[in-house]
């Protein structure tokens, strides 16, 4: 596209045509300040944060949405402007709960930090009538306070358009707007997903997921509880964020000794239970291929993505792995074989699992996830809950040393097991090792990057010993519904497709660190938080999981061989058909 | 519209069905048809309960959040039927000086129910209005057609009681 000249507080510039004044300004260096915006998802100019005068105009404009064109003049700071987003700042907290001290978002707080730029005094705001709402702490994964909403639909706007979800949405009008679930169900009853992408965005603490720290701090302290930790490969590649690293900086060496510190008795890897999983699903994948068995078969270890099919495709249940997910498996092992080797009662054990996710405390609580006759797993908590634990307990993160090491003997996992974490990354692991199997010969190249990168929607054909296998990967339940349209109308013919909930994958879990908008519009997070991920997979020695010397060993000493009997009543699950919406008229709700 | 829980029984009527169902059948692959949709099905029903809603998301494959945000900005659609005896309760600003929020709060505490909902056995709806040009008379509340001029609360009870 051509370039236009502009001017931007009386400086010259050349832009490209057609893009916005914010990012035309980004571009010179200013950072606009904005709150509703969301790049591509909730472009709707509605907070009016992002006022700028532009000469000739009539009022100010809202620069978000607002193209440059050809001799435009800018101005971003004027009096006139400063003026106005600060009336608009104070209207914003005539009705908001400013209760800052006790404020889960207090010191990353979007609206909070506006405030003290613009240093809003308490004795400047209007004091207005506020709606009292109540707390919907009815999921198990978050709590609502729309008592601290500004209602900027950024929650609304990616539940509806990369999760395709749409439970929550603007209610009622003018004073009385509120965002909530139809006929003001609790969300428990709606068909949300549980994935928390509302909460990565949202831009104060009016969503927070619930709480689990002090269970995990509890657990520690009682003498007669054996408390282990697994953590997800995502953590590592967001965790940084919350003590101040630039987006997409592994911290793998520090995170292990973190959670050392914290008193944990053993700190264990999820990856390992990747690579377990990778056996069992390649194995799932390669007998029904063999046997004529349900195709495609569609990955499991999501469990939005689970729910979200549960709810919106029961039909395709079938077609879903049986394998539960790495989280799942990892406490189903770590409280059978661990339990013997180790020579303690499961019952015993308290298994903590540290996930990028907040569907990971709905899956917990599933049916048919306790193998052991206890829970598999006991506590799952997310990215930001562990660096809340971390800071609680004094530790200085990044003064810890960077090598750290892995508890054996659930701690060794390959490259296959790191890249779980991004969209592509179990459909790459699997493919290693069901190639290799199917084939019988080494593969010489274990990068399959047609599948790799952050697109929502991919596809690669690979012949397999003789038979072209068609694949699929998408990410964002908004994507799957779309794929899984196209299997059924017979529009595709895949055999294996992967789905991860959120869009890039676990990178960008609903329980990955807070970005504000200003990083999340002008930076590809989960590219980087990808990478991280990548770059891991490449240092590892071992990167196909059946290469695992501790999970050959599981399987030697334990399991004897994927899909046994033993792997199946351990590692294995079912899922049932769910309703969208619990009836209404058993669970009355009054605001 | 404060309480949404509809405590009026839906008359699940199979010609009722039909009718909506040849509606959304009508406007399905039509975009921003959704308003026009909702208004005829509420010209067939008098109201949009959480039943017509769902079958509406469900036909025209939209969230039952969106429809149900949308009814909710719009006073013209209704969350529950109107009754047998409509009430309407003048707010202007002439009856509002003499005391008509009053009136009000009596008329919700006598039937319990609150401005735009109707009774469970569907005698009387409840709604308020602007101004209805007989400000001589405020406070002035309606019953169908029977105008009632300098209500006091009070008389409130005994008001209804005609209609019971």
């Amino acid at each position: 596209m051509a370039d236009v000249n502009i001017k931007i507080n009386n400086v010259d510039y050349q832009v490209p045509e057609g893009i916005t004044i914010l990012e035309a300004a980004r571009m010179a260096n200013i950072h606009i300040p904005t709150l509703c915006f969301l790049k591509e998802v909730n472009e709707i100019g509605a907070c009016r944060m992002c006022v700028v005068e532009v000469k000739g105009a009539k009022g100010l404009v809202t620069s978000c949405v607002y193209p440059v064109s050809e001799g435009m003049e800018i101005f971003t700071h004027t009096k006139r402007v400063i003026d106005s987003r600060v009336k608009n700042l104070q209207l914003l907290l005539s009705n908001h709960n400013r209760e800052c001290l006790s404020c889960v978002r207090s010191g990353n707080c979007e609206l909070q930090s506006l405030c003290r730029l613009y240093d809003i005094r308490e004795d400047s705001i209007y004091d207005g009538e506020k709606p009292m709402y109540d707390l919907d702490g009815s999921a198990v994964h978050l709590v609502r306070d729309n008592n601290k909403c500004i209602l900027c639909r950024r929650c609304t706007a990616v539940c509806e358009k990369y999760q395709g979800v749409g439970v929550i949405g603007p209610n009622e009008r003018g004073f009385n707007t509120n965002i909530g679930s139809p006929f003001n169900m609790k969300l428990a009853d709606t068909s949300c997903v549980c994935c928390g992408q509302c909460i990565t965005v949202c831009p104060t603490g009016a969503l927070a997921e619930k709480d689990n720290t002090f269970d995990v701090f509890s657990a520690i302290e009682d003498p007669t509880k054996h408390v282990i930790v697994q953590v997800a490969p995502s953590v590592r590649a967001g965790l940084g964020e919350e003590f101040g690293l630039p987006v997409g900086v592994g911290v793998e060496g520090q995170m292990i000794n973190a959670l050392r510190a914290l008193g944990f008795a053993k700190v264990f890897d999820t990856n390992f239970a990747a690579d377990l999983t990778i056996m069992e699903e390649a194995n799932e994948f390669i007998q029904r291929v063999q046997n004529g068995g349900k195709l495609p078969l569609i990955t499991s270890c999501s469990p939005g993505w689970i729910k979200y099919c549960e709810h919106y495709h029961p039909d395709m249940i079938p077609h879903l792995s049986s394998c539960k997910s790495p989280q799942q498996m990892f406490g189903a092992i770590a409280k059978s074989y661990y339990a013997e080797k180790a020579g303690i009662d499961p019952k015993d054990i308290v298994m903590v699992s540290v996930m990028p996710c907040t569907a990971k405390k709905f899956e917990i609580g599933r049916d048919d996830q306790a193998a052991n006759g206890v829970p598999d797993v006991d506590i799952a908590i997310t990215t930001r809950e562990l660096a809340r634990m971390i800071k609680r307990a004094n530790i200085d993160f990044l003064a810890l040393p960077k090598e750290g090491v892995f508890d054996d003997p659930l701690g060794k996992s390959t490259g296959a097991g790191v890249i779980f974490g991004a969209t592509g990354g179990v459909m790459e692991a699997a493919l290693r090792t069901a190639v290799e199997k199917l084939t019988g010969k080494e593969l010489e190249n274990v990068e399959f990057t047609e599948i790799r990168g952050t697109d929502g929607i991919k596809e690669a054909t690979y012949n397999v010993a003789g038979m072209d296998v068609n694949i699929c990967v998408c990410s964002g339940t908004a994507n799957a519904n779309k794929v899984l349209n196209m299997v059924k109308s017979g529009e595709k013919n895949y055999h294996f497709i992967e789905v991860m909930c959120c869009p890039g994958g676990c990178v960008n879990g609903g329980g990955q660190p807070r970005q504000p908008a200003e990083v999340r519009n002008f930076v590809d997070i989960k590219a980087l938080r990808a990478k991280a991920l990548y770059d891991l997979d490449k240092e590892r020695p071992l990167r196909k999981s059946h290469e695992n010397p501790d999970i050959i060993a599981l399987y030697d000493e334990f399991l004897s061989e994927p899909g046994s009997h033993k792997a199946h009543a351990l590692l294995h699950t079912s899922y049932i058909k769910r309703p969208m919406y619990n009836d209404p008229k058993s669970h009355p709700v009054k605001k | 519209m404060k309480a949404a829980q509809n405590a009026v029984p839906f008359n699940n009527d199979p010609a009722l069905q039909e009718r909506l169902q040849a509606i959304i059948e009508k406007y399905k692959d039509e975009k921003g048809a959704l308003i026009p949709v909702l208004q005829q099905a509420q010209d067939i029903y008098g109201y949009l309960p959480i039943e017509v809603q769902m079958a509406v998301a469900k036909a025209m494959d939209v969230p039952l959040e969106k429809i149900y945000g949308v009814v909710t900005f719009y006073s013209f659609f209704n969350l529950y039927p109107k009754g047998d005896y409509e009430i309407s309760v003048c707010l202007g600003t002439a009856c509002y000086v003499k005391g008509s929020r009053k009136v009000l709060d009596c008329i919700q505490e006598t039937l319990s129910i609150e401005p735009g909902q109707c009774t469970s056995d569907r005698k009387f709806s409840l709604d308020t209005c602007r101004c209805i040009g007989a400000c001589g008379l405020a406070p002035v509340m309606l019953i169908n057609d029977d105008v009632y001029g300098r209500v006091l609360p009070a008389e409130v009870p005994e008001i209804i009681s005609k209609y019971q």
